[in-house]
């Protein structure tokens, strides 16, 4: 059965992450894009200039194609919880379901109805209810993001909920808690601002594109100055954003963040890698040298964990034989792997008699077992451990993604500014015309450069929290559904070849959209 | 409000969900139209529904995060035991999402036929099975809960082993897809006589109309008949359940005003369809049969999951039928839920708004004609 049941969870996980990183592929390009569109909109309303309103266009149609292949990939997510993830839909479907259903009132039906009108209402409606329509779709886009991130949010940090022996799963007692956690926030203004980076790295490089074929440069000027001030503002906010989630996941994840720095045993002023090969031979307990090669900053990763360049980051070695008494700012007390599964072991011996007490009517057995479960709970995922090694994500993964995401942030900063520079104060620009068309390479380049920077996020945070459903509560080989592995293998395949085949579709309308339009006159209005 | 309040109350609040998605699957009952329509009419029907498309899909979305909010246990057994209908529901409704922004897009690789296949499927696919998995509910299904297992690691639902092709197998499950899926088709019909301004179309429809709805009240009549003398799970009072005979027509004679929802939706289903028969300038008919599709299906949610029924009974083990006790979230969270439940009014307000401005002018040949090729399916 263990075997079995191994190849089911593998198989689930590899769907969920195929159908996440596909909706993630199509997701951030329609919460940016929708907020330059707004802009771009909101400025041809106040200036009546029908250039504003051809550029507009353009870039709608762009967001219609990318809206619909986005939406065709999300419901498939909402269901997976239950098809694929039968147990922890029950075991925490009371607090995780909530989230879900307030982003179906609340946001679908804002985007769904207003979608309608931003596309189709350009004659039916007046210029400012069509306007309010682009606005409450991108809004729509943005409340959706929010509460999805509400619920990812949770799994990895469970807060505002208890559990209850008699139903057998955690129940919610702060919806406030839970939606305003601080791992919710950080993720929420983190994931949301990046998507706006990305979208003005879309916008700047598709016109670089055309730049470099010589089409439509004023319609180009116009789309850039909006893209790359979104996406300017968008990579700034990003970078404080993710100050904020580190010292989070210092408090909440630390394995995770041992993960991402490749950390097996920390220190007080602890180091930060700023390049670095990981040593393939490094396992845990084995005296190894955990990189071939590094380059570090003194201090930095104590300073970006717990703002004190002095402070203490345990290393995957010292989380799992508790070392680290001196820490600093952190929430985890230091237990060591056996403790915490010693502890989860109380939970549940507890948690497998309370119905018998229930039954028997033994209140001081029953309030004894209360007191354990309550004691002891937030260690229960443990006991579905067996080794401490179980208990560490794929350290090279999250190590390479989450320094790729770092580097290709750090890159976007600076290329935003350059092409804020161009546009605002040219001559501050040393060799732009000599350079003029590496840089509209750069800019097509810098397209899939975002989208693999925040492809890579994601990969930092779902598998960097491995091997937790939810964190110390439920692994993944608990949460599953009880489903044959050639079921969901065979699903599997279907969804990997159905959404391969959109995804070609989708790049080819793109591709061709822009082309297309690019040899059109963009400064006026299509009519018929 | 008590936890039992809280209870009957998110059953209404999903039968309301689940009443207005079927009445919204009219798109798919318009998409199962298109490619035996004159291809010259065809870009008016799947512009007509392309405006709508997405408000059936946001209410399929909302209905499974409004079902996993309040029944998480449904959640967790249903879409985890019955995988291959759940899955093939959702395919269909994946294929469906892009389908219409590409069909006629520069560049969409594989033809505008193939997006037109692809909303045929959707068209019949959809329906069927949706209605296929309602009928689960009446009828019973494979599956045991026990929660305790989560503890040993196992799963607490388990299923038989065909997960959910046994539910598509089974004749009076597929009898109450069909009688959806031909329901679809009559408000379909029903919506493009509202929605297109073109004679040729209004011809047309008026045709589908007669054919569909004939079809579908035979249907109709058969699954209430099937409904009326099956056995259902009835809950004591001390929480134990067991198979009582016609259980769901003690039901309505039990609950009165549930029979009087039923026979006005029934009447005003009947009376939309019948005047816009018998008049043929009269295109109001979608509001009152749409109207009278929600309160059966409210009516018929009702039967399913109030006085003391089990709304998804278990066949393998009886003790195991799922109802709305049992099934539920805590008496916090459904409280708080029902506070977001406040809002549904107003977002069913301004989608009414929305949906009125944009269908104050009727769709012609001359607005597809002279739109830009960003403004047409």
């Amino acid at each position: 059965m263990g075997e079995l049941l191994m190849n089911v969870v593998d198989w689930s996980r590899a769907q969920f992450a195929l159908t996440a990183c596909y909706h993630w592929l199509f997701v951030p390009l329609t919460l940016g894009l929708g907020i330059i569109i707004g802009v771009m909109e909101t400025i041809y309303y106040r200036t009546r200039d029908e250039k504003w309103l051809a550029t507009t266009k353009f870039w709608m149609t762009l967001f219609g194609v990318n809206f619909a292949i986005g939406v065709a990939t999300g419901i498939i997510l909402e269901f997976e919880f239950g098809t694929n993830w039968s147990n922890y839909s029950w075991f925490v479907g009371d607090i995780f379901g909530a989230p879900l259903a307030i982003e179906g009132i609340l946001a679908f039906f804002m985007e769904s109805t207003f979608i309608a009108v931003m596309f189709f209402g350009w004659k039916k409606v007046s210029p400012k209810f069509h306007l309010a329509s682009t606005w409450l779709t991108a809004l729509g886009a943005s409340i959706s993001a929010l509460w999805i991130l509400v619920a990812n949010a949770w799994m990895q940090y469970p807060t505002g909920c208890t559990f209850n022996p008699e139903t057998m799963r955690n129940e919610m007692t702060d919806f406030w808690a839970v939606a305003l956690s601080p791992m919710a926030m950080s993720k929420v203004f983190h994931t949301v601002t990046s998507a706006w980076a990305l979208s003005g790295a879309f916008v700047v490089g598709v016109c670089g594109w055309m730049l470099l074929k010589g089409r439509n440069r004023d319609h180009c000027i116009r789309s850039m100055k909006v893209g790359g001030w979104v996406g300017f503002i968008g990579i700034v906010l990003t970078s404080i954003s993710g100050d904020t989630s580190a010292v989070t996941v210092a408090k909440h994840q630390p394995m995770k963040l041992a993960a991402m720095e490749g950390l097996y045993e920390g220190s007080p002023g602890q180091s930060i890698v700023a390049f670095g090969i990981l040593n393939p031979k490094k396992e845990i307990g084995n005296s190894e040298d955990p990189f071939l090669f590094d380059i570090s900053i003194p201090h930095g990763l104590a300073f970006l964990a717990t703002h004190d360049p002095d402070g203490y980051v345990p290393g995957i070695e010292d989380i799992i034989l508790g070392k680290g008494g001196t820490s600093k700012g952190f929430g985890l007390k230091p237990l060591s792997f056996e403790q915490r599964k010693e502890h989860g072991k109380v939970a549940m011996h507890a948690l497998a008699f309370y119905n018998d007490a229930l039954k028997s009517r033994d209140s001081t057995l029953l309030q004894q077992y209360k007191q354990e479960i309550e004691d002891n709970f937030k260690y229960l995922g443990y006991t579905y451990l067996e080794e401490p090694e179980e208990s560490v994500p794929n350290v090279p993964l999250t190590f390479y993604s989450f320094h790729f995401m770092v580097t290709i942030g750090g890159y976007l900063m600076l290329f935003f500014i350059v092409v804020l520079l161009l546009l605002y104060k040219p001559k501050w620009v040393p060799g732009r015309t000599k350079f003029q068309k590496l840089g509209y390479w750069l800019a097509i380049i810098t397209i899939p450069l975002a989208y693999l920077c925040s492809m890579s996020g994601w990969i930092v945070a779902e598998v960097g929290r491995q091997p937790w459903t939810i964190q110390d509560l439920m692994p993944n080989k608990v949460a599953i559904s009880d489903l044959s592995a050639g079921y969901v293998q065979t699903t599997f395949w279907i969804f990997a070849v159905v959404f391969t085949a959109l995804l070609i579709a989708d790049v080819s309308i793109i591709c061709k959209q822009i082309s297309k339009k690019s040899k059109t006159n963009l400064d006026v209005v299509e009519t018929k | 409000m008590t936890h039992e309040f809280l209870q009957n109350y998110w059953w209404l609040i999903m039968s309301v969900l689940g009443a207005l998605l079927v009445f919204m699957l009219f798109v798919q009952g318009g998409q199962s139209m298109l490619i035996g329509t004159k291809s010259k009419k065809r870009p008016l029907l799947v512009n007509s529904l392309g405006r709508k498309w997405e408000l059936t899909y946001t209410t399929l979305v909302t209905f499974g995060g409004a079902f996993f909010a309040s029944f998480p246990l449904f959640y967790s057994t249903s879409f985890g035991g019955a995988y291959w209908l759940w899955i093939l529901i959702l395919f269909s409704f994946v294929i469906q999402a892009i389908a219409y922004e590409y069909r006629t897009k520069h560049g969409n690789v594989y033809g505008t036929r193939f997006y037109d296949t692809l909303l045929l499927i959707n068209g019949v696919v959809g329906p069927v099975l949706l209605g296929v998995a309602v009928a689960g509910m009446f009828f019973g299904v494979d599956f045991t809960v026990e929660k305790g297992k989560i503890l040993d690691a196992s799963i607490i639902s388990q299923w038989g082993s065909r997960h959910g092709l046994e539910a598509i197998m089974s004749w009076k499950n597929l009898l109450f897809g069909f009688m959806v899926f031909f329901l679809s088709r009559t408000i379909a019909s029903l919506y493009f006589i509202n929605n297109i301004d073109d004679a040729e179309v209004q011809k047309s429809q008026h045709k589908q109309l007669s054919f569909n709805a004939g079809i579908f009240v035979v249907l109709f009549l058969a699954v209430v008949a099937v409904i009326l003398t099956s056995p259902g799970v009835e809950i004591n009072a001390k929480g134990f359940a067991k198979w009582v005979n016609y259980k769901y027509l003690h039901n309505f004679l039990d609950m009165w005003w549930v029979l009087m929802v039923l026979l006005l939706g029934v009447v005003m289903v009947l009376f939309g369809i019948g005047k816009s028969l018998l008049n043929k300038e009269w295109k109001c008919g979608i509001w009152w049969a749409g109207t009278g599709t929600v309160l059966v299906v409210m009516s018929l949610f009702w039967v399913l999951g109030y006085n003391n029924t089990a709304y998804y009974p278990s066949k393998l083990d009886v003790q195991s039928s799922l109802t709305i006790r049992n099934s539920s979230s805590s008496h916090f969270t459904l409280t708080a839920m029902s506070y977001v439940s406040l809002l549904v009014p107003f977002v069913v307000a301004y989608i009414a708004w929305v949906w009125r401005k944009m269908d104050l002018t009727k769709l012609t040949d001359k607005e597809i004609k002279q739109a830009g090729d960003d403004e047409i399916y």
